[in-house]
Formats: C-alpha cells, sequence, structure tokens
C-alpha cells in the first residue's frame, strides 16, 4: 500500500512533529494512529517519551532530552517506509445519551431557524451519524468530533459565551463535541449529555481514545436525571461496541 | 502539616508536572520556572520533582506544624521567619511553630518554597500540580493544610548559593516552531525587532502580548502544541503558551521558547518589556 507522505518538523528542541496531507481524512488517522503504536511499542519505550496524535500530525515530545533533529528525523522517515502492517487494536463505538430539551439546548431553536429546520429534523442529523474522534485536547477529555452533517455546518458563536456548564454537546463548523468540564466556549449548545468524559479518579481518566468512534441518540429528562445519579455515584457504564475496522 | 494563615494572591502546589496525560487533553502543569526551582530542591537534596509552593506576587502567611528545613527561591519577596528578614537559596532550619510570610514584590513574580524531602499530598495522575478539575482546588486558601513529613538533624552538604540571577533579563531565545517556516520576512522582522509588553492577561495558562504583527490569513488543522509555544493569531496576536496551557491549539506555532526563556517569561508580570532571539 502506498503510504501518504510525511513531512517532519522541527518544534524546539525537544520535540519534533509529523506531518501528514492537510486534510481530515480516516485514512490519514488510521496511518497516524498504526504508526504511534509502533513507535510507542519499538522506539520511545522510555517513560521520558510523549506522542501526541490530532487530525494530520503526531507529535513527538522527549521530557527532558534534546533531540537531534536531523538523526531523529532520518530515522523516522526509514521507520515510516518500513512500517508493516500490524493488527489493529481494539476500538470502541460509544453510544451516548443525550437530552435535548430546551432548558440544555441553549441554541437548539436558533440553530433550528438558521437551516429553516424543526428542532426534531436538527435533532434527527444530530444523532444520524457516526462521529470520529480526531484528537483530544483543549480541555482534559475535549473530543474533535469529525463526520458532522453538511446540513448541520453552522459557525460558532460570534461572541462566545463565558459559562458553557459541564456536558454540553456542541456543534460548530465541521465539528462536534461535548464539554468535558464547565467552561468559557464559543460552540452552538444543542443538548447535554450525562456520561462523565474525564474523570480524573480513574486510572485511565478518559475513556475514549483518538480514533474511536461516537454516536448519540435522544434521551428524555427523566433518563438523563437517572444518568446523572448514576454518574454522580460512578455505577454508569457508557454503552460501547468493539468495531471491527 | 503546613498551615495556611493567609494564602496570598495566587498560591498553588507544583512538582515537575504531569506527564503522559496529554493525548487526553491534559496540561503538564508544573512549576513556571524549573531552574529556580531546581537550584532550591537541591540545596535540601531532594529529588528533582519534589511539589514546592508556587507563590505569585504577593505572598502566604505560613505555620510550620513541624520541624524541617527550607529553602526558597525565584523572585524575590521580602521574606521574612519569624519577622526576622532571610535570603532566597540558603537551608534554613524550621521549628515547630514558626512563621513564614512574605512583604513587598521586590523583583520577578513567582517565589518558590521547598521543604526538606518536598511537600507529600496526594499524587493524581501521577503529579500533585494543582490544575482543577484534575485536581480538586486550584490554588490555596486561608486555613488549608499542606502536608509534608518531618526532617530532623539534616547536614546539607551545601547551605547556601549565590546565584546568576536571570531575574533582569528580558531577552527570549526561541527556536523554530512547526509553522515558522510560512511566516513572511516582515512578520519575522518585527517578531524579532520589536520590543513586547506582557499584556494583563497572563497566568499560567498563557502569555498575552500587549503589541501585535502583520495578521494573516493561514487557517490549520488542530495540531499539539507545548509549554513555550508562540502561537500568532490571524489578527496578529502573540500568545505564550505557559505549563498550564492547553494541549492542542489551532493558531499558528509561530516559534518555540528554550527552557530557560519558560523560566525568564514565568517571572514577568503584566507591563514588563520581553524581545524574542532566534538561537
Amino acid at each position: 500500500m502506498n503510504s501518504p507522505k510525511i513531512n517532519i518538523k522541527p518544534f524546539g528542541v525537544h520535540s519534533v512533529l509529523i506531518e501528514w496531507p492537510n486534510e481530515v481524512s480516516e485514512i490519514i488517522l488510521e496511518k497516524i494512529l498504526h504508526f504511534e503504536r509502533f513507535l510507542n511499542k519499538e522506539v520511545f519505550t522510555n517513560k521520558e517519551w510523549e506522542l501526541v496524535p490530532s487530525y494530520n500530525s503526531l507529535l513527538i515530545i522527549n521530557r527532558t532530552k534534546q533531540i537531534d533533529f536531523q538523526k531523529l528525523s532520518s530515522d523516522i522517515n526509514n521507520w515510516y517506509v518500513q512500517l508493516k502492517e500490524s493488527p489493529k487494536p481494539d476500538r470502541y463505538l460509544w453510544r451516548l445519551p443525550v437530552c435535548y430539551d430546551l432548558e440544555f439546548g441553549l441554541d437548539l431553536e436558533e440553530v433550528a431557524n438558521h437551516f429553516h429546520k424543526t428542532k426534531e429534523e436538527i435533532i434527527a442529523l444530530h444523532t444520524g451519524t457516526t462521529y470520529t474522534v480526531f484528537g483530544i485536547g483543549f480541555l482534559p477529555g475535549f473530543m474533535y468530533l469529525g463526520g458532522i452533517k453538511k446540513e448541520l455546518e453552522m459557525p460558532r458563536k460570534a461572541t462566545p459565551r463565558p459559562k458553557v456548564v459541564k456536558g454540553a454537546v456542541g456543534i460548530a463548523g465541521k465539528q462536534a463535541g461535548i464539554y468535558p468540564q464547565e467552561s468559557p466556549g464559543g460552540w452552538n449548545i444543542l443538548g447535554n449529555c450525562a456520561v462523565p468524559i474525564f474523570d480524573a479518579s480513574k486510572e485511565n481518566p478518559c475513556f475514549v481514545s483518538v480514533g474511536d468512534k461516537i454516536e448519540f441518540y435522544k434521551i428524555s429528562r427523566a433518563e438523563h436525571d437517572l444518568h446523572r445519579i448514576e454518574a454522580e455515584v460512578g455505577i454508569y457504564k457508557p454503552e460501547k461496541i468493539k468495531i471491527d475496522a | 502539616m503546613l498551615k495556611v494563615l493567609k494564602a496570598g494572591f495566587y498560591t498553588t502546589l507544583q512538582d515537575a508536572g504531569r506527564f503522559h496525560y496529554r493525548n487526553k487533553g491534559v496540561p503538564v502543569s508544573g512549576v513556571m520556572d524549573e531552574m529556580s526551582v531546581f537550584k532550591i530542591n537541591s540545596l535540601l537534596e531532594n529529588h528533582e520533582s519534589s511539589a514546592v509552593l508556587e507563590i505569585t506576587m504577593t505572598g502566604p502567611t505560613l505555620l510550620f506544624e513541624k520541624e524541617t528545613y527550607i529553602a526558597l527561591g525565584g523572585a524575590k519577596m521580602s521574606a521574612t521567619l519569624n519577622n526576622l528578614p532571610i535570603q532566597n537559596y540558603k537551608v534554613y532550619e524550621i521549628k515547630e511553630g514558626d512563621i513564614l510570610s512574605f512583604g513587598r514584590l521586590e523583583k520577578g513574580f513567582r517565589s518558590y518554597l521547598a521543604v526538606k524531602g518536598g511537600f507529600t499530598s496526594k499524587e493524581i495522575l501521577g503529579s500533585r500540580s494543582f490544575y482543577k478539575p484534575i485536581t480538586k482546588i486550584n490554588r490555596l486558601i486561608d486555613n488549608d493544610n499542606v502536608p509534608f513529613s518531618l526532617a530532623k538533624d539534616f547536614q546539607p552538604k551545601i547551605s547556601e548559593i549565590k546565584v546568576a540571577s536571570f531575574l533582569d533579563e528580558s531577552v527570549l531565545e526561541v527556536n523554530k516552531a512547526p509553522e515558522f517556516d510560512i511566516l513572511s520576512d516582515k512578520q519575522l522582522e518585527e517578531i524579532f525587532s520589536k520590543t513586547f509588553t506582557v499584556a494583563h492577561e497572563n497566568n499560567r495558562m498563557a502569555y498575552q502580548l500587549t503589541e501585535t504583527i502583520t495578521p494573516h490569513t493561514y487557517s490549520m488543522l488542530t495540531s499539539a502544541t507545548i509549554p513555550g509555544t508562540v502561537q500568532l493569531t490571524p489578527a496578529g496576536k502573540l500568545i505564550v503558551l505557559m505549563k498550564d496551557g492547553q494541549t492542542t491549539g489551532g493558531y499558528l506555532r509561530a516559534v518555540q521558547l528554550t527552557d530557560k526563556a519558560i523560566c525568564i517569561l514565568a517571572q514577568k508580570k503584566g507591563g514588563d518589556p520581553i524581545s524574542f532571539k532566534l538561537v
């Protein structure tokens, strides 16, 4: 298989950035995650190294030592060219419940008006697609979800809200996401998800990984309240389906 | 325990940082001025990642409830032990009931307090560094208690060091960041010839600079950032990410501060001048 080309760039003295073509593509994301697995397993096994994938790039960081850029970039090119097919790790589709009541869906009416659709049609568009996690950043556990339906691409709000609540489910341009904690934010808010995406008390604080899939489904206010209580006492288990990629 | 009688402006517990969770969006956090902290942990013969108090602008009043040894470093804040002036980068023996307090900010912005053995609060995701909501609190408040272990009969190999202070330095040395090569000659000239002013919007997440440079229309996909990354917004504003900075961003990454430059900037406050130099 022909691999998409990579471009290696210096990023200070402790990091190098590997870039793939500048596009949002599942094929590229798969390639990045495949290469990341190889590097984690075979090369950067020492705790000094850390890798951060996102959309079309992979950052390699050494915590303390200076990197010899020429040598590392030539090594990276060789490793990449020789990269072999390997068994894919387990990937999951997470089905997350969303309450679209207007108390939570602060911008649902505005979004519906913008597209000349009903609120129900907007909800159907939002729940009727499978999203891909292209990156996690901005806040602990904040997922950058790609795969939004074209009919739902709405620019972010002209003025960000000083406070968006934890669990707020939002859309902005080609992206969808969930605010894992209270934060200022400029996305259009459609509803709320009671599932805690990030929990610092767990050894794996964020059950989602880059490359996973997300689907939303609509629930009632009563179910939402129940999930919230389950989440607070720590017994809620998000629904996951293993994907055969 | 160390009892916080008065918390000061912004006092936090920090260690070397929280690593290996950046792929889940968790900032590294940790001390802003690593160079100063390295020296005081070394004086106390602590592990280099031992947790210290990071004291910002206005210092706290602290009561030691057991014996230990301490050293201060970083900004000069007119520190006193039981009302007697004490110096930075010198080991002091502490008795139960001793009170450490801080006065006028003389130079720098962040001062550090290390105790023998380091503070021993619970680690969360491998670090004691405050960062809300990973830790329940983002700074100490009055009457908080910070745990540490009793230390007696410590004979420091070196009890005092003369430090070549960088608190007066204002030139930040930088290396290239990923989008460096797309900067125009004009933008490069502006970055490396102008003197910039630290804006009042400066904290552990990011330092904004007041002066702007030529705007741009470059747009990129969200990609990783690290402490010390200097972002350039389309409007021409420069934002320097610091230790609590977000792990990814969508703004052009122009240059990257060296480790020392991060320490120099960490000691600057709103209104202070800085400039950049490519190395």
